[in-house]
């Protein structure tokens, strides 16, 4: 049996508190293939991104144990692993070919490999015409777009993206949402997708992970059963709607959970 | 005519016109000689006294010490910045102090440096710096408070160490803010170092100045003053060019 790209297994979040402590998340197992493209939904506070900061190693889990190509997570991010925020992340004072190479000039490359991975990553990204431009200038989505192509650029072998077109229209999130797909056939890795969005969600991955409200845990695993060259025209597919629907019964009473007792 | 060329019109002429003014009330005699020449008068001075090279000692000693002043407290002003935001105990116990630190008469001090570092130039240099680092410091601390956590955490991900992440990512983005705080430092080492060669050097321009106002000699005073104002003026006009410069690439104003 192959091993998964990911491993998670009884792992828990736990943040002290003045009063005592907060189970934010777990006990979480999880395994991610490798090549996939894996998203998870929940409601609103159930630990989503902190799932995504125990793989990126941005914060330690209380229990249970992360591995990424086998390996323990220890307390530094991985090598292999890029991470896609919802905020901003670009630099303000640096251009954009000089925000996409910031990563790449930290590695030991040659000044020819890092202009070439930086006019692919502009080609792909649809940034040609803006190398020299600045982020203000740009508007938000061609700044995520900045930002998916300095992780793009540095090749790597997991993808974490923490809500990464949360800020962005409904038209543009649907274009974005091809472009990376298409990123995601090219290059070849494993993306991890945490989105609120359940169409997003259905549109884009393989398998689409259902978490309960907090303390978050996976209470069910879809598979979309898409093909791999599927782009946003997949929402006119009567199947979308019954995987969007499927997700919406599965968490309605979780997101009514996470709204309090009133509701 | 366009609007900046506009707006540039206006400030010229927010200084053009006082000076004419002024020159009018000179030659009609409405400000006398004694009082204040002529700004054409002043011009003309001044022109004379560098040219005759008599007072290269005194410009040369108060700008080095000036640039001096300026400098160390920029650096030191960024550097304990950047420290002290990194430990938030310190930043507790000297927020308070930084906040009521103008109140603080740093030239009533001067004879104690005077007794601790003799006559030489570094009491004079130390008024400007103590007046000047403070606010370096507290302009740091606004910056680096409004890098966004995001920031941090892209630094991370890219394994950059504390230094790494302060040097090539948290102080670029607070340049702004930075910048804020070396224009204050600017203006603060010119009040602190002429000041007090003003009270109580034997050397400098604020020494000559006071030495031409004892002697009601308005021939080299007000050319002095000129001087001291030209050069001031033209530095932070420079700053603020830089400034504007920088925060228009990041959209301010937008």
């Amino acid at each position: 049996m192959e091993t998964p790209h990911v491993r998670m297994r009884g792992v828990t979040r736990v943040y002290p508190t003045e009063t005592g402590s907060l189970h934010a998340l777990g006990p979480v197992d999880l395994d991610l293939r490798k090549g996939e493209f894996f998203a998870v939904v929940g409601p609103s506070g159930c630990g989503k991104s902190t799932l995504l900061e125990m793989i990126a190693a941005l914060a330690p889990p209380s229990e249970g144990a992360v591995e990424f190509e086998g390996k323990p997570i220890g307390a530094s991010v991985p090598d292999g692993v890029g991470v896609v925020f919802q905020e901003n992340a670009c630099f303000p004072w640096l251009n954009v070919a000089d925000n996409i190479t910031f990563g790449l000039r930290r590695q030991p490359l040659a000044k020819d490999e890092i202009a070439r991975r930086l006019d692919y990553a502009l080609t792909l990204m649809g940034l040609t015409d803006f190398a020299a431009a600045y982020p203000a200038q740009l508007s938000g989505g061609m700044r995520q777009r900045v930002c998916i192509a300095r992780t793009l650029v540095t090749q790597p072998r997991l993808i974490l993206l923490d809500e990464p077109f949360g800020a962005l229209d409904q038209q543009t999130r649907l274009l974005m949402g091809d472009e990376l797909l298409n990123l995601w056939r090219a290059t070849g890795a494993t993306v991890l997708l945490i989105t609120h969005a359940l169409d997003e969600a259905a549109m884009l991955a393989d398998r689409v992970a259902v978490m309960s409200s907090r303390p978050g845990r996976i209470i069910e695993i879809i598979e979309t059963g898409w093909p791999r060259d599927r782009d946003s025209r997949i929402v006119s597919d009567p199947a979308f709607g019954a995987v969007t629907g499927r997700l919406w019964t599965l968490l309605r009473d979780q997101s009514l959970n996470a709204l309090g007792p009133a509701h | 005519m366009t609007r900046p060329q506009r707006i540039a019109l206006y400030q010229a002429l927010a200084v053009i016109v006082p000076v004419l003014l002024l020159e009018a009330g000179c030659r009609a005699g409405i400000v006398k000689p004694l009082t204040m020449p002529a700004p054409s008068a002043m011009t003309v001075g001044l022109v004379q006294i560098l040219a005759s090279g008599r007072m290269n000692a005194a410009i040369l000693k108060t700008l080095a010490n000036v640039a001096a002043a300026f400098v160390s407290s920029a650096i030191v002003g960024i550097a304990m910045g950047a420290v002290i935001h990194r430990i938030a105990p310190v930043r507790r116990l000297l927020e308070p102090l930084f906040s009521t630190y103008y109140a603080v008469p740093i030239y009533g001090f001067y004879p104690l440096f005077i007794v601790v570092f003799g006559l030489g130039d570094a009491p004079q240099v130390l008024i400007g710096f103590m007046l000047a680092v403070v606010g370096v410091i507290v302009s740091t601390l606004n910056g680096l408070d409004s890098v966004p956590r995001v920031l941090t955490k892209t630094a991370r991900v890219w394994r950059m160490s504390g230094v790494q992440t302060a040097l090539q990512i948290t102080l670029p983005y607070a340049a702004p803010h930075l910048f804020t705080g070396v224009k204050l430092a600017a203006a603060y080492s010119f009040i602190g170092v002429i000041g007090a060669e003003f009270i109580m050097s034997q050397s400098g321009l604020g020494y000559e100045i006071r030495f031409a106002f004892d002697n009601l000699d308005n021939g080299v005073m007000y050319p002095l003053i000129l001087l001291i104002l030209i050069v001031s003026v033209g530095l932070n006009m420079t700053l603020d060019h830089w400034d504007r410069r920088l925060r228009a690439r990041r959209g301010a104003g937008r």
